[in-house]
This record gives C-alpha cells, sequence and structure tokens, in this order.
C-alpha cells in the first residue's frame, strides 16, 4: 500500500508560512565529499530525490527506467538550515555532469550561488564542474576538502590549476565537521555579498506574463 | 512474512509513472521549483476525497506543516517529476496551497544573503 511516511514536527518547515526559501548549491566531482558537506551542517537528516533525464514523454513510460529505455536517474542530495524566522536555506548537491542538464536548470535556477568542493589530489575532475557552474552564471567559491592530512597544494598553484579570477574565494574545510563546512559556507555567502555590493543593480523591472 | 515475496500490487515502483499521474504534463517550472514551499490548506479536510493513494499521501505529508517540493519528494521517494505534477494537481483542486519563493524583486538578493550571512554566523559562531 501507499502510506504516507510519519514524519516528526521537527522535519517541517519551522516558519514556513513567512519564510523565504533559499538555495546554494554543493558540487563537486563523484566522491568528493557534497553529502557528508550537507550532512555535517543540515538541521534535517539529508534527503535524496531522483530526477529522470529525458524527455517527458519517454520520462512517463517506466518508474525505473529498464527494459532497454534510455532514461537515466540520477540522484541529487539535499539538507535544509533554518537561518531565521524570514529565511529558511536549502543546498542541494549534485554530481557535476554535463548531461544532465535538466537537473543543473532545475538546480541553478534561483540559486544564490555554488560551494565547489575540490579534492587537492585530483583537481582535474573539478574542471568540468566548475565549467558548468560557470556555463549557468553562478559566483562561486572553492571549498578544498581537506580531511586525511595531506599536505594542502599551495593556493597560488591550485588558483593556477583551477583557472580561477583572483576575487574567487579558496578555502580548505573538512566536510564531516559542521563549524569548518559553515566556515566555507559563510565565506562563499560574503564573497556573494560583495559580489552583489560591487554590482549596480538597474531598479528591478516588473516583469508582466 | 507475506508469502508474496513482498511483491505487493499497488508498490508504486510496480505502477507505471504515467498511470499515477494519469497522463498528465510537468507543471510550470516557476509554480513548482525544488524549493516552494507547500502545505495542505485550511479547509483541505472537509473537501470531497476522490484522491489516488499517491495524492492521498502527498496530501497526508503535507497536513503537519510546510515542506518543500524537494523534501516531499524526499520523504515519498517518488520521483521528482510525478512529485511536481501530483502537488500541481492538488493545488488546482484546492487542497494545498504554495509558497513560491520570493521573486528577486520584491526582496532584494542582497537583503537576503546579509541576513543568510548573519544567520550562519549566529548559528556557528
Amino acid at each position: 500500500m501507499v502510506s504516507a511516511p510519519s514524519l516528526g514536527e521537527r522535519a517541517y518547515v519551522r516558519s514556513g508560512g513567512t519564510q523565504t526559501a533559499v538555495k546554494i548549491l554543493v558540487v563537486g566531482h563523484f566522491a568528493v565529499g557534497k553529502t557528508t558537506f550537507i550532512g555535517s551542517i543540515s538541521e534535517i537528516e539529508p534527503l535524496s530525490t531522483e530526477e529522470t533525464m529525458t524527455q517527458a514523454a519517454e520520462s512517463v513510460d517506466d518508474l525505473k527506467g529498464v527494459h532497454g529505455k534510455t532514461t537515466t536517474t540520477v540522484a541529487m542530495d539535499f539538507g535544509r538550515l533554518t537561518i531565521s524566522d524570514r529565511v529558511v536555506l536549502y543546498l542541494f548537491g549534485t554530481p557535476g555532469q554535463q548531461r544532465f542538464v535538466q537537473m543543473w536548470e532545475d538546480m541553478a535556477r534561483g540559486a544564490l550561488g555554488a560551494l565547489v568542493l575540490v579534492d587537492p589530489e585530483r583537481l582535474a575532475d573539478s574542471f568540468p564542474v566548475i565549467d558548468l557552474i560557470e556555463s549557468y552564471g553562478l559566483d562561486y567559491a572553492i571549498a578544498v576538502n581537506h580531511f586525511d592530512g595531506t599536505p594542502l597544494r599551495d593556493e597560488r598553484a591550485l588558483r593556477e590549476a583551477l583557472d580561477l579570477l583572483d576575487d574567487t574565494p579558496v578555502v580548505t574545510c573538512d566536510a564531516r565537521d559542521e563549524k569548518s563546512s559553515a566556515a566555507a559556507l559563510t565565506t562563499l555567502v560574503r564573497y556573494l555579498l560583495d559580489r552583489s555590493q560591487q554590482t549596480t543593480h538597474p531598479a528591478p523591472h516588473q516583469t508582466s506574463h | 512474512m507475506t508469502g508474496h515475496d513482498g511483491w505487493d500490487p499497488e508498490d508504486t515502483a510496480l505502477v507505471r509513472a504515467y498511470v499515477i499521474t494519469k497522463g498528465r504534463e510537468l507543471p510550470d517550472e516557476e509554480q513548482l521549483s525544488l524549493i516552494t514551499l507547500v502545505t495542505a490548506s485550511p479547509g483541505h479536510a472537509q473537501r470531497p476525497l476522490r484522491l489516488s493513494p499517491e495524492e492521498q499521501m502527498l496530501l497526508d505529508i503535507c497536513s503537519a506543516g510546510y515542506l518543500s517540493v524537494a523534501e516531499i519528494a524526499g520523504h515519498t521517494r517518488l520521483p521528482l517529476g510525478v512529485v511536481r505534477i501530483l502537488l500541481a494537481s492538488l493545488v488546482e483542486g484546492g487542497y494545498l496551497i504554495t509558497r513560491p519563493p520570493v521573486a528577486p524583486a520584491q526582496l532584494a538578493d542582497r537583503e537576503i544573503l546579509e541576513e543568510v550571512l548573519n544567520g550562519l554566523r549566529a548559528k556557528f559562531g
């Protein structure tokens, strides 16, 4: 039978009636620590959902994508952080595969920015992720997931390798540690705020749909 | 033990998605984004219930407070596209109400970023 999972009170958005929901993306290549990062600061057990990566006509054909269909499902992990009575923040994580365009569009639309998790030993794996983030015009900071005590390549070399702009923040973090993950996120948000203050925004124009 | 190897004819995974959605198409992205907050409308219990089991499940899960579209999909383990379609139909039927993320024009990005920054600092020091 189909029955609703019973959720505790804490599963619900605290002030959902008045809060603005915003999102930040946590991106990076496979196994770089996205889920760990989200789990370390999320107030809910991180959730996962799947999106079917095909044309709508095909995607409704079979839930499991079996029987030789070309449908692919890809998981997206996310967590939540109540910021205040006015704002609730969602963190979405997904691998940076270019072929999952639809998922990227869903995730990127309206995102405040992105935190790119980088493994210093696998820098090249981060190139496609950064390309994608840039192609969606999202501002980002780099968080070097640094948990095993290996010496960190010096920042300049890393900036060069990743071809970063001078003002793109680079921080190290231990994705397993709440405070460390929060500090990386704070660095990103401070940078986004700086960017928004640099940019002279034209007066918001009324959109007429 | 069920004696049926756990096979249940009403198991969601065995029902084709277009059956669950009754062939309806994906709603407008803006109407139900990943972070649109959804809850049951105050009068939903008085409405005549002719809902599918999946719609009933979504309505049940939304009865106790607000959840984002993504969270509803995560908790129910239904594919996101299916959840969107079913939620859209429940909204249309007046069972659910939504709170779309506030458009940038209404609450400045900068204001939100300041709030997020202060919130993170307050929470994590």
